[in-house]
């Protein structure tokens, strides 16, 4: 299968501070990967220089064959990548409705009736439907979270970067958000997914990768890597040598 | 079944279908006016429809794109220059003047973008005051244009506009209502396209519109050029009607600026609605504060700083916030399909 994305050494620094070092991974075509990593670790800082929101220092980034390096945010989108964002940034003013035809309009270029029937299917998928009508700014949690899937997917992506999005839910609430997401994979769709709700990232992802401190530290299917003695570090904070 | 089958999106809403047929009537009504308003009356009401215009043109910039320019006074004054300059030395007709002055100030509005997007916030604010007092002290220079003291538009180039005073009163009125409408059909087709769909995201969130495909200073270049050039159209027209011109009057900051800015904040800034009524409330303080002198000011900026801690959305703001209600169509709304109806 041919990669749609591929990281090489990419990395970002704030003066002497290194927020990603050396990252390097690619992701197959239809593949869901899951990142998972302490608080501060670097993840969305990842995310911000996949899809350009943040330049990187130096490294490059590979996306559908092409180096997108220095590509804006805005055109990597309507190349086909598109994102949810871990605190939810809607469109506060405009309704659900309208925070789903920016991105069929401007992110996937559709027009007319096209872009209003991809916003519908889409609400519907994922549950936003009868609230197509409420303004962004004063929806809930789930709600806001379930919009900002909703947008990433109406821009159309070839590649879906989810950022905590289960983050904050209940049980039940996570069960549904998990369903929608296999679906999604299922139609193809390639993923990429940070997630402190492990149990649920693990129901979609077939790779897992971990991140701490800007750095790669383990990778590998997924169950390994939460046996490892890197995630066991982490996240009991045992010294498994000592 | 698929939900495009079940739902349907519309665009127009019972509120806004009174609004434009209303709106309609009312355009007709006053562009009638000539024939059943006296020479004042109409005098003020072509004032009424600069100003509007300039505070539509103002709301756009700041209330949509959010480039809070205190600077617009520039293209005023270089619209008025440019009637001025085209009709005496091009010898062109004023129509044709006032038509070319859109293009004058679209380009004169490019170079000038370039350097000032380089500033943000509150430095770009002063940027574009800076830019419009180079464009005064410039035009002071200009000693064919009457230097600093200024000029009056001459008797031939007055006269070519009608024939007789009451015609030529009239002419003017009808052209700064057109100016009106055309000005508020041009923001209100913006808004409702794509692109206007885009400068509202903007306005809403910068990190998630440029995140959704989104390019925003491209599209705050697009509405910075637009609006540079039919500021400077209403300027041209604005010193049409006082048929004279000096660089004091033509760059106020006052008169061309902080008027306009009144209008929007207290109409409520980022709606289509908000620069009408804020025209409307403005005109009515004027017109009856009048005899107070420079109190009336004092009086305006309370009220002002009023409306910005009661209602920070403005009049329409408190408006909306009661009854839900919009004049002007922009959004969309998905309803079920009933059963049986198409």
């Amino acid at each position: 299968m041919s990669e749609i994305l591929g990281l090489s050494g990419v990395c970002k620094s704030y003066g002497a501070i290194v927020v990603a070092d050396s990252l390097t991974f690619s992701l197959r075509q239809g593949e869901a990967l899951g990142v998972i990593g302490p608080n501060g670790a670097g993840k969305t800082t990842m995310f911000n220089l996949i899809t350009g929101t943040v330049a990187a220092s130096s490294g490059r980034v590979q996306y559908n064959g092409r180096d997108v390096t220095h590509d804006s945010a805005a055109k990597r989108c309507r190349a086909g990548m598109a994102r949810s964002f871990q605190v939810p940034q809607p469109f506060g003013h405009m309704t659900v409705f309208e925070n789903a035809m920016v991105a069929a309009t401007q992110g996937a270029n559709l027009k007319g009736r096209e872009a209003e029937s991809t916003c519908l299917d889409v609400l519907d998928q994922t549950g936003l439907l009868d609230k197509a009508n409420a303004v962004a700014g004063k929806l809930a949690l789930l709600d806001r979270k379930r919009l900002e899937l909703t947008r990433a997917l109406c821009a159309k992506p070839k590649l879906l970067l989810l950022d905590e999005i289960a983050g904050g839910l209940t049980e039940e609430e996570c069960h549904l958000l998990v369903e929608t997401i296999k679906a999604i994979h299922g139609t193809g769709m390639s993923i990429i997914w940070i997630e402190h709700v492990v149990h649920a990232l693990l129901k979609v992802v077939e790779r897992l990768i971990v991140i701490d401190f800007g750095k790669m530290i383990a990778e590998g299917d997924p169950a390994s890597v939460m046996e490892s003695r890197e995630v066991k570090e982490i996240y009991l904070g045992i010294e498994v040598d000592a | 079944m698929s939900v495009v089958d079940t739902h349907r999106v519309f665009r127009v809403t019972t509120a806004s279908r009174i609004a434009s047929v209303v709106g309609l009537l009312l355009l007709l009504a006053l562009a009638a006016a000539p024939w059943w308003m006296g020479r004042a009356d109409l005098r003020l009401l072509g004032e009424i429809y600069l100003y509007l215009s300039l505070a539509m043109l103002w709301n756009l910039l700041a209330g949509y794109a959010g480039l809070v320019s205190v600077g617009q006074q520039a293209y005023v004054g270089l619209g008025g220059y440019a009637l001025f300059a085209l009709t005496i030395f091009g010898g062109l007709h004023p129509f044709a003047a006032i038509g070319l002055s859109v293009v004058v100030g679209a380009l004169v509005s490019i170079p000038v973008a370039a350097l000032i997007f380089r500033l943000r916030g509150a430095y770009f604010a002063i940027g574009t005051w800076v830019i419009a007092e180079v464009f005064r002290l410039g035009f002071a220079q200009v000693s064919a244009l009457g230097g600093g003291s200024g000029i009056s538009l001459p008797v031939d180039v007055v006269r070519s506009l009608a024939d007789g005073r009451d015609a030529r009163e009239a002419t003017s009125y009808w052209l700064t209502l057109g100016c009106a409408a055309a000005v508020m059909a041009i923001a209100y087709l913006f808004l409702r396209s794509r692109n206007g769909l885009a400068l509202t995201a903007i306005r809403d969130n910068e990190l998630a519109a440029s995140s959704l495909g989104i390019d925003i200073c491209r599209s705050k270049f697009v509405v910075y050029v637009v609006v540079g050039g039919l500021t400077t159209f209403v300027g041209s027209l604005i010193f049409l009607q006082k048929l004279r011109i000096s660089p004091d009057a033509a760059f106020s900051v006052n008169d061309w600026t902080a008027y306009v800015i009144f209008i929007v904040v207290i109409g409520g800034i980022g709606s289509l609605e908000g620069p009408i009524i804020g025209t409307v409330a403005f005109f009515l303080l004027r017109e009856t504060l009048a005899d107070l002198g420079s109190i009336y000011l004092i009086v305006l900026g309370a009220i002002a700083i009023a409306v910005m801690l009661v209602a920070p959305k403005g009049l329409w703001g408190l408006v909306q916030d009661l009854t839900g209600l919009r004049l002007f169509p922009l959004g969309y709304r998905v309803e079920p399909r009933r059963a049986g109806k198409e």
